[in-house]
């Protein structure tokens, strides 16, 4: 593979297996529209409203999760929210990173940390314990 | 510059450093999306861990540092609709301009309250409580 080209002016539209790009494009217009509701929701409750981030601690977590309305938020702001942020990586790696080996490294390194984040934040999201000592 | 090149050299002008903006922010918000993650799973290890996690961002430097990401990520966001408005409805690229001034306008409107509710205790910390 090599690096992403522009096209010489008039020439024939490249025959592509599918659309992928088209779908990514898509969905970053998509999952925007649904993040500015879930992330600027989120930033208001948790950093303005009611003292803000000097009332946050466990006992407020566990608060908030015991409700499966925030536990189902928290869950879609953090695939949505991931998966949004690896994307638009993805492309500023493909507009800056010219050489094809550090591209692929720095969009192997990118993939890597997107999978283990969303483990993880999903994890603890299903597995939260408010008794926990 | 001639003032008939205005809108049609990309760049330098503001359409250019809106996205800037928008991928600076972007990128910056993801990165530190990775580790609020992190931070917020140490709620699995225990409350003492998490609390005292969280004590740091309450400190006066870190919480100067969330306006910054408050700010960042509002900027992106109403940026983002600015560009699905460009893409989608047909008088969009005609009133960019207007788009952007708008979202600036905005941005402050809810930045200044905002980022007065986000310092008071800092300045109340710091300086005397005023009440
Ligand atoms: C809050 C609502 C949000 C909206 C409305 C929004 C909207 C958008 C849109 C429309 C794009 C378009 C990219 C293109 O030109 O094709 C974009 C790019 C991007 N967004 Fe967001 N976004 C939001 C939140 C986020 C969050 C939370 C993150 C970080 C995790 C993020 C990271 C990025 C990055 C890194 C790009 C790529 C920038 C570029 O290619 O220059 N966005 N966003």
């Amino acid at each position: 593979m090599s690096a992403p080209s522009l096209d010489a002016p008039r020439s024939k539209r490249q025959i592509t297996k599918n659309n992928f790009e088209l779908n990514a494009w898509l969905f970053m217009r998509v999952s925007g529209v649904v993040l500015i509701i879930l992330v600027l929701g989120h930033l208001l409750i948790m950093n303005i409203l009611d003292g803000g981030v000097h009332r946050i601690n466990f006992a407020f977590v566990a608060g908030r999760w015991s409700s499966p309305f925030w536990q189902i938020w928290d869950l879609l702001m953090l695939w949505l929210a991931m998966l949004h942020g690896c994307n638009g990586l993805r492309t500023i790696i493909n507009d800056y990173a010219s050489k094809h080996a550090t591209r692929m490294t720095l969009k192997g390194l990118l993939y890597v940390a997107t999978v283990l984040v969303i483990a993880l934040g999903t994890l603890v999201i299903f597995t939260f314990d408010p008794n926990i000592s | 510059m001639a003032k008939s090149a205005a809108g049609t050299l990309y760049r330098g002008n503001d359409g250019m450093w809106s996205w800037v903006a928008h991928r600076v922010t972007g990128v910056l918000v993801f990165f530190f999306l990775l580790v609020h993650v992190v931070d917020t799973a140490l709620v699995r290890v225990s409350p003492e861990a998490y609390n005292h996690a969280l004590e740091l961002y309450k400190t006066p430097l870190v919480n100067l540092m969330e306006v910054g990401l408050v700010g960042a990520v509002l900027y992106h966001a109403l940026n983002g609709v600015r560009i699905i408005l460009i893409d989608f409805w047909a008088k969009g690229p005609k009133y960019q301009k207007g788009m952007l001034r708008g979202i600036i306008v905005v941005w402050l409107l809810v930045m200044i309250p905002g980022a007065y509710f986000m310092l008071i205790r800092t300045f109340e910390s710091l300086f005397g409580s005023t009440s």
